[in-house]
């Protein structure tokens, strides 16, 4: 059963899957209705799922999480708007991307949750900061790993296609971004697992609705019911949002997978 | 006038890290008239794939220059088509696509594509394999497409870079017939760059073999044995002789080579 790599069926699969779920949830059970844990820093499952049901009944926090739905996209976007054609650029010509690499190295490092502070000056606390902290958070990453992708484009293909006639101008048309349309994809949906991090950060300091707004009224109330709903709302969104990006880029680049 | 005429080419390619450059081809001169199958034969680091990629446009010369039908080689164009060693196919475009490729840059109608895909193919024996990726074929089909490729293309000249290289012996036997069947429809000027002997005088109408370090063309041995060519011709006797007289000329060359090689190797 232990040997590496040694594939094992679908079932098995799904069934390990579950368990651990199964464990988790019975371990936190223990810990909260065993009463090794005061349930003023941790609630119990039956607890979240009551308050859940209320947030979401009572409390609108349907709109919250639609706030924050749209940040994410909205900043994520904007982002990806800008990030991807200068990747491109980036990637396929040698200037560009000494004018740029430097930059967008270092401000890549600069952690978006950082700016939050400073963001909310400049825009106040309204929309166009939460879309700013997104797309700080997203747009160097994606630039960086657009430019690795599409530099690492296999040179022989674009040997083949200037033998077949292919102006150099229109390489990166025709062979530089089908050829990294697949990964570019793959990019996209790693960075926007992150960007659901900082929205919660962003929302965190100086917001009015939102899932991040959601939690710190809750600390304030002690409600740990409800935080560990919203954090786990978060991870279901997150899990839908990644298992629709796969299936579309499954489809888009059947090339790569057939 | 000559098809294809290589004048005094050479090729050194600057040392790395302030090392001494390295001369991967002695000035070279060769000649091709339409017709003509030129197979290059030669060790490895004999630069026979240089010079090919030179031909083609993807690498430039030291000194010297290439002329195609009078006019200087520049850069790659759709006039030299080439078939790479490695496979080169799109991998996000089908067989069709593939080999459409050089006719949607130069902008044919689809009517036309979609005839002059049929076509090829037929010849390269994949019909019903059209719309496959190719992921999804063997080596020796994905070599034949990126033929058909090129020859869809039209190219006056077409070269060859170890097309056969990678695949098995039998596979390689056949893909030899096909491409000479091919040619003798197309009447291309084909240049085809080997280190297989068998191959070399199978194929061609004239054999050049090339010297190791640094790479020249050592001699010239035309092959004539009739077209179209059976690979029964590979046991007669005219075969084996031509086959036994280029064994020497490049046994002689590997051995000068592994001596470089070993002699680089205690410095």
């Amino acid at each position: 059963m232990f040997r590496p790599l040694e594939p094992i069926d679908g079932w098995t699969r799904a069934l390990l899957g579950v368990a651990f779920f199964v464990l988790f949830v019975g371990g936190w059970s223990i810990a909260t209705f065993g009463g090794f844990v005061s349930d003023t820093f941790l609630a119990d499952p039956l607890t979240m799922v009551r308050e859940g049901w209320l947030l979401l009944t009572r409390y609108g926090f349907a709109h919250d999480i639609a706030m924050t739905v749209w940040r994410v996209l909205g900043g994520f976007v904007l982002a990806a708007l800008v990030a991807v054609p200068v990747g491109l650029l980036m990637g396929a010509y040698k200037p560009v991307e000494a004018f740029f690499e430097p930059f967008v190295s270092f401000a890549r490092y600069l952690p978006a949750s950082a700016f939050v502070p400073l963001l909310i000056l400049w825009a106040g606390i309204g929309e166009t900061q939460k879309l700013l902290v997104i797309f700080i958070g997203a747009v160097f990453q994606l630039a960086l790993r657009v430019a690795v992708s599409v530099a690492g484009t296999r040179r022989d293909l674009i040997e083949a296609a200037y033998t077949l006639g292919v102006p150099p101008g229109r390489i990166v048309r025709r062979v530089m971004i089908p050829s990294a349309a697949p990964d570019i994809a793959e990019i996209l949906r790693l960075v926007l697992g992150w960007a659901w991090t900082y929205v919660i950060v962003a929302e965190l300091i100086g917001s009015s609705s939102g899932i991040g707004h959601m939690i710190v009224e809750s600390q304030a109330l002690l409600a740990t019911g409800q935080i560990i709903f919203a954090i786990i709302v978060i991870g279901v969104i997150g899990l839908i949002s990644d298992f629709l990006f796969k299936a579309v880029n499954r489809r888009l680049f059947g090339w790569k997978l057939a | 006038m000559s098809k294809l005429v290589v004048e005094g080419v050479s090729r050194t390619f600057p040392g790395h890290r302030g090392g001494a450059p390295t001369r991967a081809l002695e000035p070279t001169d060769l000649r091709a008239e339409p017709n003509d199958f030129i197979t290059i034969l030669g060790p490895s680091g004999c630069g026979k794939s240089t010079l090919l990629r030179i031909v083609a446009g993807l690498d430039r010369p030291t000194e010297g220059r290439v002329l195609v039908d009078g006019r200087p080689v520049t850069g790659p164009g759709a006039d030299r088509g080439m078939v790479f060693q490695s496979y080169t196919l799109f991998p996000w475009l089908t067989v069709a696509e593939n080999i459409a490729f050089g006719l949607v840059e130069s902008g044919r109608p689809a009517a036309e594509r979609r005839e002059v895909v049929a076509r090829y193919v037929d010849r390269i024996g994949l019909r019903g394999f059209e719309h496959h990726y190719p992921r999804q074929l063997s080596g020796g089909m994905q070599q034949r497409t990126a033929i058909a490729r090129a020859l869809a293309n039209d190219p006056e000249i077409l070269l060859l870079d170890e097309p056969f290289g990678a695949l098995d012996n039998q596979t390689r036997a056949l893909m030899q017939e096909l491409l000479l069947g091919i040619w003798q429809r197309d009447r291309k000027t084909v240049l085809f760059v080997t280190h297989d002997i068998e191959e070399a005088i199978f194929v061609g109408t004239r054999v050049v073999v090339m010297s190791a370090r640094p790479g020249r063309i050592k001699t010239e041995v035309p092959v004539d044995l009739p077209y179209p060519r059976h690979y029964t011709v590979k046991t007669s006797a005219a075969f084996s002789d031509l086959k036994a007289r280029l064994t020497e000329e490049i046994r002689v060359e590997a051995l000068r080579a592994s001596d470089v090689a070993a002699g680089a190797g205690g410095a």
